[in-house]
């Protein structure tokens, strides 16, 4: 194989391959072992501490529950800001600029905030001005903080999305004597959500990471929290950590490989307009620099990591 | 003169600034150990040899996976007490926890790091290298005269935003207690009474902090860009 | 682009919707079912010997046996005491809106917050104390000087040692006690610091046993009080009786050695009610 940064290895080269591929064993066997033998003497990895997780009452009464509340704050982000959003992201795209001006700044604006901030606004905001027990406010205030910022978020993709069509499908709409409103809701939505489709599922792995926020600062009952109650009665602080941190891995990876396969399988798609907004996308969208749509332009043309793939 | 005092009275007793400050801070040395990790974990994942790559990529995507608020108090419980990194701070343990939160963010921004790294020597096209190479030019040549200048330029604009995220990201690590803006905020937010006030002066110093590094990076990674 | 597409697509964003929604809704049936009959007591989830969520879902501690045992004797069946979690920085909101009916959660009358709640009791004194390891010894607090003292963020237990006692001494902050415990069995604290009664419960704990002990200083009092409603005298008064019956019966002292036996904790006699040991 070649890449950009080398030729095919011939004989030497794999000789040295080899080599460093032993180092590297070496070295990362002794940090694994390093690893092993301080948890081994801090007493962490103690069976007592781990058979927890073998009972299916820790997962029914603890981590369960947990999780849920995880996922229904992460789903309920993701359904209110997703119309938000698009209401956002197609005012951007306004022709007037008492529409487009405001909207742009207000998206801006959230953008660049960190999520706590809001978190911890809404909470009291909550406290102070509504009627909501204190069992739910947390809920409230999670899901409150994750639409402003996500919605923000979402704007752009929604943005990016309608920009990365072909002019012509605009144009020829124009040509046939829609309106403006009709190119807008019956041309270039429809082929815009799927575009976006991937970089919306990667957003949920954004939302689904940020809930635990809420979990350790504003007491909401997520899966962060549920492993503080676990860990008070069996006392395993260090593996509950492993375990919720391997849950949390799964549960991301398993969207992060759904958003790949929706993305590869739409740029094969001969129907569309092979135009898809990746994952690589969305992460350009949760910092704050305006405009840098890298590759929603893309077209036909495949993603930019084929290291290697000659 | 008078009507500032009394709007603003809330502000006393609390140090802003210095909150900001401590944010500063951690974005600061946390960005610089992310491009240290970062481009290591990078040079593994483009590397040659199969096992690095593998290693740079299982790093990338556990790391990404994980919530960076559990990345935090993992490093401030584990480290700290399990692998006894006290990181020179062993009697001090509010330096301790800031070392500690700089290191869980580092650990976390780097893989993103890596990410913006990779892509950057991904665009410089294939037939560069090997018009390069066809020219005679040594492997070090290559690197040093075609790609990595090349990359380095579309490397910009993403690693902009990786930095922009770090500065947001600071916030969880009020998590383990560290004085930054949002811990104190919190606290302001729940002792005094002028709630969207408040909010809205945290809010300005993030804006503040972040639409410059938005704006300058943009404008010089757009400046620079390779024009393909 | 085919139809067929957009219908799937907008059916699933559709189908998430619905689910979500239905998620919220449900949650809202179980919030406002509360009442009537049910009597709703606002506890700690995470204290053992306090208030511990327990795996099988029932809840364990002197708190919840203090607790049910008021509710008996308001005429409430155990089936339909409803335990919720009041983290502390929740507690006086908690039952300003009526979330919960009283509180039991190590919940110690100041001043500041009898301006806010009322309280029945107090129906346990405590004392600020601290928690070292079994072969360690800290005579008196000026001890602490120099040593890692661990507590949790939002407690003034520790202020008040490095304040007044102790200038000193390191102070290492975690969100739990559970994780103070770890810090202190790993060596990387030296004391934990809070009141008696919520370190006996985790020295009483099978994990910890043998390996920690209570120091036995009384650093201050902590009365414990049951938080009710502000301006609700019927159920402060209702309350009050039920302590003190529960003082006289033998049942008090049952929970006491039920669950802080092991941690050989010293208990002060039930409390009078009403009077607060400053």
């Amino acid at each position: 194989m070649s890449s950009v940064l080398y030729d095919t290895p011939g004989p030497r080269a794999k000789q040295r391959n080899i080599l460093y591929t032993v180092a590297f064993v070496v070295l990362l066997g002794l940090l694994l072992w390093w690893v092993y033998q301080q948890m081994d003497d801090a007493g962490q990895m103690a069976w007592a501490k781990w058979k927890p997780f073998t009972l299916s009452t820790t997962w029914t009464t603890y981590l369960l529950p947990g999780l849920g509340e995880t996922l229904k704050a992460a789903a309920l982000a993701m359904v209110i800001s997703l119309p938000l959003g698009a209401l956002f992201g197609i005012a951007r795209l306004s022709d007037h600029r008492w529409v487009r001006v405001p909207a742009g700044v207000i998206v801006e604006f959230f953008r660049s905030i960190p999520v706590l901030l809001m978190m911890v606004f809404a909470n009291q905001v909550y406290v102070q001005s509504t009627d909501l027990s204190s069992e739910t406010r947390p809920l409230y205030a999670v899901v409150t903080g994750l639409v402003l910022y996500n919605a923000s978020v979402l704007a752009e993709i929604v943005r990016a999305g309608i920009l990365s069509l072909p002019k012509g499908q605009s144009e020829a709409s124009h040509a046939i004597g829609l309106r403006k409103s009709q190119t807008m809701t019956s041309i270039l939505l429809p082929q815009a959500v799927t575009v976006m489709l991937p970089a919306i599922v990667s957003q949920l792995v954004v939302i689904v990471k940020d809930t635990a926020l809420g979990g350790a600062m504003l007491n909401f009952t997520d899966l962060l929290n549920a492993r503080k109650t676990e860990a008070a009665f069996y006392a395993n602080v260090i593996p509950s950590f492993v375990v919720v941190g391997l849950i949390y891995i799964l549960l991301n990876l398993a969207l992060t490989t759904f958003a790949g396969w929706l993305e590869r399988r739409l740029r094969r798609s001969k129907r569309g307009t092979g135009t898809v907004l990746s994952a690589e996308d969305v992460e350009d969208l949760n910092s704050t620099d305006t405009g840098a749509v890298v590759g929603a332009g893309a077209g036909a043309g495949g993603p930019a990591d084929d290291v290697g793939k000659r | 003169m008078e009507a500032r005092e009394i709007v603003f009275d809330f502000l006393e007793g609390y140090d802003v600034l210095a909150a900001f400050w401590v944010t500063v801070k951690l974005t600061l040395f946390s960005a610089i150990g992310s491009l240290v990790w970062g481009t290591l974990l990078a040079g593994m994942r483009v590397s040659p040899v199969p096992l690095m790559r593998g290693f740079g990529t299982f790093y990338v995507n556990t790391v990404r996976n994980i919530p960076l608020t559990v990345i935090i108090v993992f490093s401030s419980l584990g480290l700290a007490d399990v692998f006894g990194m006290t990181l020179g701070a062993s009697d001090d343990f509010d330096a301790l926890s800031f070392r500690l939160s700089i290191l869980g963010l580092s650990a976390y921004t780097a893989a993103f790091v890596c990410e913006a790294l990779r892509s950057g020597i991904n665009t410089v096209p294939m037939g560069q290298a090997e018009a390069a190479r066809a020219l005679g030019l040594s492997f070090t040549q290559v690197l040093r005269m075609i790609v990595l200048p090349q990359a380095f330029r579309a490397v910009i604009v993403p690693l902009a935003n990786v930095l922009i995220a770090l500065t947001k990201n600071t916030t969880v690590a009020a998590a383990i207690g560290v004085g930054e803006a949002a811990l104190l905020m919190k606290e302001m937010i729940e002792n005094e009474a002028a709630t969207v006030l408040i909010a809205f002066i945290f809010a300005l110093g993030f804006v503040v902090l972040t639409l410059p590094m938005g704006l300058i990076l943009g404008w010089l990674g757009k400046r620079l860009a390779v024009k393909r | 682009m085919n139809f067929r597409k957009i219908t799937a697509a907008s059916a699933a964003v559709l189908a998430l919707a619905v689910t979500a929604t239905a998620c919220g809704s449900d949650d809202k049936d179980s919030g406002s079912s509360g009442g009537g009959d049910k009597v709703k007591v606002g506890i700690k989830f995470d204290q053992p010997g306090l208030g511990l969520k327990k795996p099988d879902g029932s809840y364990a501690g002197f708190d919840v046996d203090v607790a049910k045992y008021v509710a008996k004797e308001l005429g409430y069946d155990e089936k339909n005491i409803e335990f919720k979690e009041t983290p502390s920085a929740d507690r006086e909101n908690a039952l300003q809106r009526g979330d919960v009916d009283y509180i039991v959660a190590s919940y110690s009358i100041t001043d500041e917050r009898k301006a806010k709640v009322d309280f029945a009791g107090p129906y346990l004194l405590a004392h600020q104390d601290l928690l070292i390891r079994a072969d360690d010894n800290i005579a008196k607090g000026a001890d602490l000087n120099g040593k890692k003292l661990c507590s949790v963020t939002g407690s003034t237990s520790a202020q008040n040692v490095k304040k007044s006692i102790a200038p000193k001494a390191q102070l290492r902050k975690y969100g739990t006690y559970s994780e103070c415990l770890d810090g202190l069995t790993s060596g990387a604290v030296d004391a934990v610091t809070t009141d008696d009664s919520i370190l006996a419960g985790y020295a009483s704990q099978d994990q910890y046993k043998g390996k920690v002990k209570l120091a036995g200083l009384k650093l201050s009092n902590e009365n414990y009080g049951i938080g009710v409603k502000k301006g609700d005298t019927k159920m402060t008064d209702k309350i009050n009786k039920a302590l003190e019956k529960m003082a006289s019966d033998g049942a008090w002292e049952k929970a006491v050695k039920d669950n802080f036996g092991p941690a050989n904790y010293k208990n002060e006699p039930a409390p009078k009610i009403g009077n607060i040991v400053k």
